[in-house]
């Protein structure tokens, strides 16, 4: 059977799964439509928030993005999983006793103010739409790059499934589609991975391989990494490159507070029965990503070894020491097709080469001794280092299918429960809390579903209109979580006097503040060309980058916060009470 | 002990084992993973040098423990402190 064929019927299969998923758990309620009768069980909840988390970023993106940066790519592993441990801590087992639906609705009633319900709204709503918009795109590159099927086609067909399971089973349907999305991912992800690894260093687990020695040889993997990306001019694979380590270190915070802020993804832990089982769930969660999170470091090591190996088998600088055009293997061949690749013989000697010529001694060097004319490989997408690793390892097309299959659930699955988020805010927090506070059940469920369809056109439509910001946009909404949410909803539990005026002032001076550093270098709303600074390292701000400044932002958020606390009235008796109930998971004795 | 002293007590043991786990939490990611990874790149775990190891693979690792004890350790409070559910 051809790949197309296969590919058709494996992506089919899923879909037809998905469907049947939903028919099955279709939502009577409110709370069912919600938060799934907050009857899931601990452990698959752990399953659906690994899934729900793990975007088309996690499992496209993230390891090419370390294969080309090295060590400090860890501040994406250790960022995207550490926010876990703040969520886990610090908000989630309090949020579940709370017992509501929505994070806009814990902070409305916990600083007794529908204004600061609005703004949670506005943060929520502008998080999760910018958020979307990469999933959209995710589901184009599974479609178009993998599967070379009509883009729309393929987002449209995606779109009418998420409909299906979303608009009728809300969370229900969304949490048991997410528990199949989480199998059928983890498995594409790591079947290619543990051949890789196995015919790179004999070993089957790739977290064990990345630090084994080589088949037959006595050379560490990644020694002869380094090696190999030193002869050819870069920088050391284990050493600093990419960011200094102070970036570093603000990245990987921004990108916890930002994760232990996504309001999607803390709406999980509100559909476990008791907050012992909140606490518990998040502790799967973490182990269910991160057994692709420790895998990806090894797929990116890998592939960038595969690479730099097909590219040069021979020792550098000797005229056969490069792979001749002709006798490129197919897989280049075939993403040169989809314009992931590009190459061009600058030194028309009908090899191939791959070099550092940003490091001026080293091409300047290579020109006078090996006659290289400059790094031909003219386009390098990040994103092959995971699509093409099925071809590189040489595995039969069912796992290419497979690969595009786990792509489309990791895409759709974190659409799903971003358009839950958004609808729930809708119809739950705007016309139910503020608009028309005496909608019937019947009505809210209803307006629910209207929300989640047009949030499922509007997502849709931006997919295939992409705006020209979109991947960037993605990083940065971690870092308005952070400077937003993470703050409000920690100081909501832990500060017992922090008042409404806190809040408020908090989360405006914080997302204020960050989404003007974003713009002053991106541009006002990412309009092409109307940034006021360029954005490179010496006009950044104590050198800090844009997509960390959300730190800042938090920081920003806490101290306006505290200082508006001091000046205004402290928050009502019962409020204190209910930060009391909140803290403990009984309250009264037994 | 009355009712509030009670919550008192729980709310501060609380605050402790959050204190503990989350200086574990720093010191593995930002100090062995980030500040400290290059002297610590001196040593190595098999092939990974111990600094790398930390950034791509260890601190991921704590991270699942820390929420394991967390989870535990609070189940424990809580009955300690008579606020457990069911």
């Amino acid at each position: 059977m051809d790949l197309q064929t296969l590919s058709f019927l494996v992506v089919g299969a899923t879909f037809v799964l998905y469907i049947g998923i939903a028919i099955w758990a279709k939502a009577g309620s409110t709370s069912e439509f919600y938060v799934a009768g907050k009857g899931v069980n601990p452990i698959l909840n752990g399953m659906a928030t690994a899934a729900d988390w793990m975007s088309a970023a996690s499992f496209i993106s993230m390891a090419g993005l370390i294969a080309f940066l090295g060590f400090t790519g860890g501040a994406y592993l250790m960022g995207w999983t550490g926010g876990y441990v703040l969520m886990a801590l610090l908000l989630a087992p309090y949020l579940r006793k709370f017992g509501k639906f929505t994070v806009p609705e814990f902070i409305g009633d916990r600083f007794y103010s529908k204004t600061a319900r609005i703004v949670a709204v506005i943060s929520l709503l502008v998080i999760s739409i910018t958020y979307v918009i990469g999933q959209m795109r995710g589901v184009g590159i599974a479609f178009s790059n993998i599967l070379e099927m009509d883009l729309t086609v393929g987002l449209v067909s995606g779109m009418v499934v998420v409909f299906i399971y979303a608009v009728f089973g809300g969370m229900k349907g969304i949490t048991y589609t997410q528990i199949a999305q989480y199998v059928i991912m983890i498995f594409a992800y790591t079947v290619p991975a543990v051949f890789i690894s196995l015919t790179l260093t004999g070993h089957a687990f790739p977290q064990i391989g990345l630090g084994s020695t080589l088949v037959g040889e006595d050379t560490q993997l990644l020694q002869a990494l380094d090696q190999t990306l030193m002869d050819l001019g870069f920088a050391a694979y284990t050493s600093i490159t990419g960011m200094s380590l102070m970036n570093m270190f603000l990245l990987t915070l921004a990108l916890m507070i930002g994760t232990a802020g996504l309001p999607h993804v803390i709406i999980r832990f509100f559909t476990v029965p008791r907050v012992r089982d909140a606490r518990k769930s998040a502790g799967f969660a973490l182990v269910f990503i991160g057994i692709l999170y420790t895998t990806a470091p090894a797929v990116g090591a890998m592939a960038m070894y595969n690479f730099i190996n097909t590219v040069q088998p021979g020792p550098v600088g000797e005229p056969q020491g490069n792979v001749v055009i002709d006798e490129r293997p197919d897989w280049m061949v075939r993403w040169e097709q989809t314009g992931l690749l590009e190459f061009e013989d600058k030194n028309e000697d009908d090899r191939l080469q791959y070099y550092n010529d940003q490091n001026e001694e080293f091409a300047e060097m290579a020109r006078e001794d090996y006659g290289w004319e400059g790094n031909e490989f003219t386009k390098i997408d990040r994103d092959i280092m995971v699509l093409a690793n099925p071809q590189i390892a040489g595995l039969p097309n069912w796992v290419i299918a497979l690969v595009a299959a786990g792509g489309i659930a990791a895409a759709l699955s974190t659409a799903a429960g971003l358009l839950l988020a958004i609808s729930s805010s809708i119809s739950h927090d705007l016309m139910k809390g503020v608009i028309t506070p005496g909608i019937s059940e019947r009505a809210e469920l209803l307006s629910g579903r209207i929300a989640m369809a047009a949030a499922i056109l509007l997502a849709g439509y931006l997919g295939l209109n992409p705006p020209g910001f979109a991947a960037e946009v993605v990083a940065l909404a971690f870092g308005l979580a952070a400077a937003s949410l993470f703050p409000v909803l920690m100081m909501g539990i832990f500060v017992k006097k922090m008042n409404r005026e806190g809040a408020i002032a908090g989360m405006l001076v914080g997302l204020g503040a960050t989404l003007l550093y974003i713009f002053l270098f991106k541009g006002w709303f990412f309009l092409p060309g109307t940034n006021m600074f360029p954005d490179t390292a010496e006009y950044w701000l104590f050198g800090i980058n844009p997509t960390g400044f959300g730190v800042i932002g938090a920081i920003l958020n806490f101290i306006a916060a505290f200082l508006v606390m001091k000046v205004t009235k402290a928050p009502p008796e019962h409020i204190q009470h209910l930060v009391e109930d909140v803290r403990v998971p009984r309250v009264g004795t037994s | 002990m009355t009712l509030e002293e009670s919550r008192a007590a729980y709310w501060k043991a609380n605050l402790r084992l959050l204190a503990i786990l989350l200086t574990i939490w720093f010191v593995v990611s930002f100090g062995f993973g980030i500040l400290l990874s290059q002297p610590l790149n001196a040593f190595s775990l098999g092939g990974y040098p111990l600094g790398f190891w930390f950034a791509q693979q260890g601190s991921i690792y704590t991270f699942i423990v820390l929420i394991f004890v967390y989870a535990w350790r609070m189940n424990v409070l809580d009955r300690k402190f008579d606020v457990h559910e069911d």
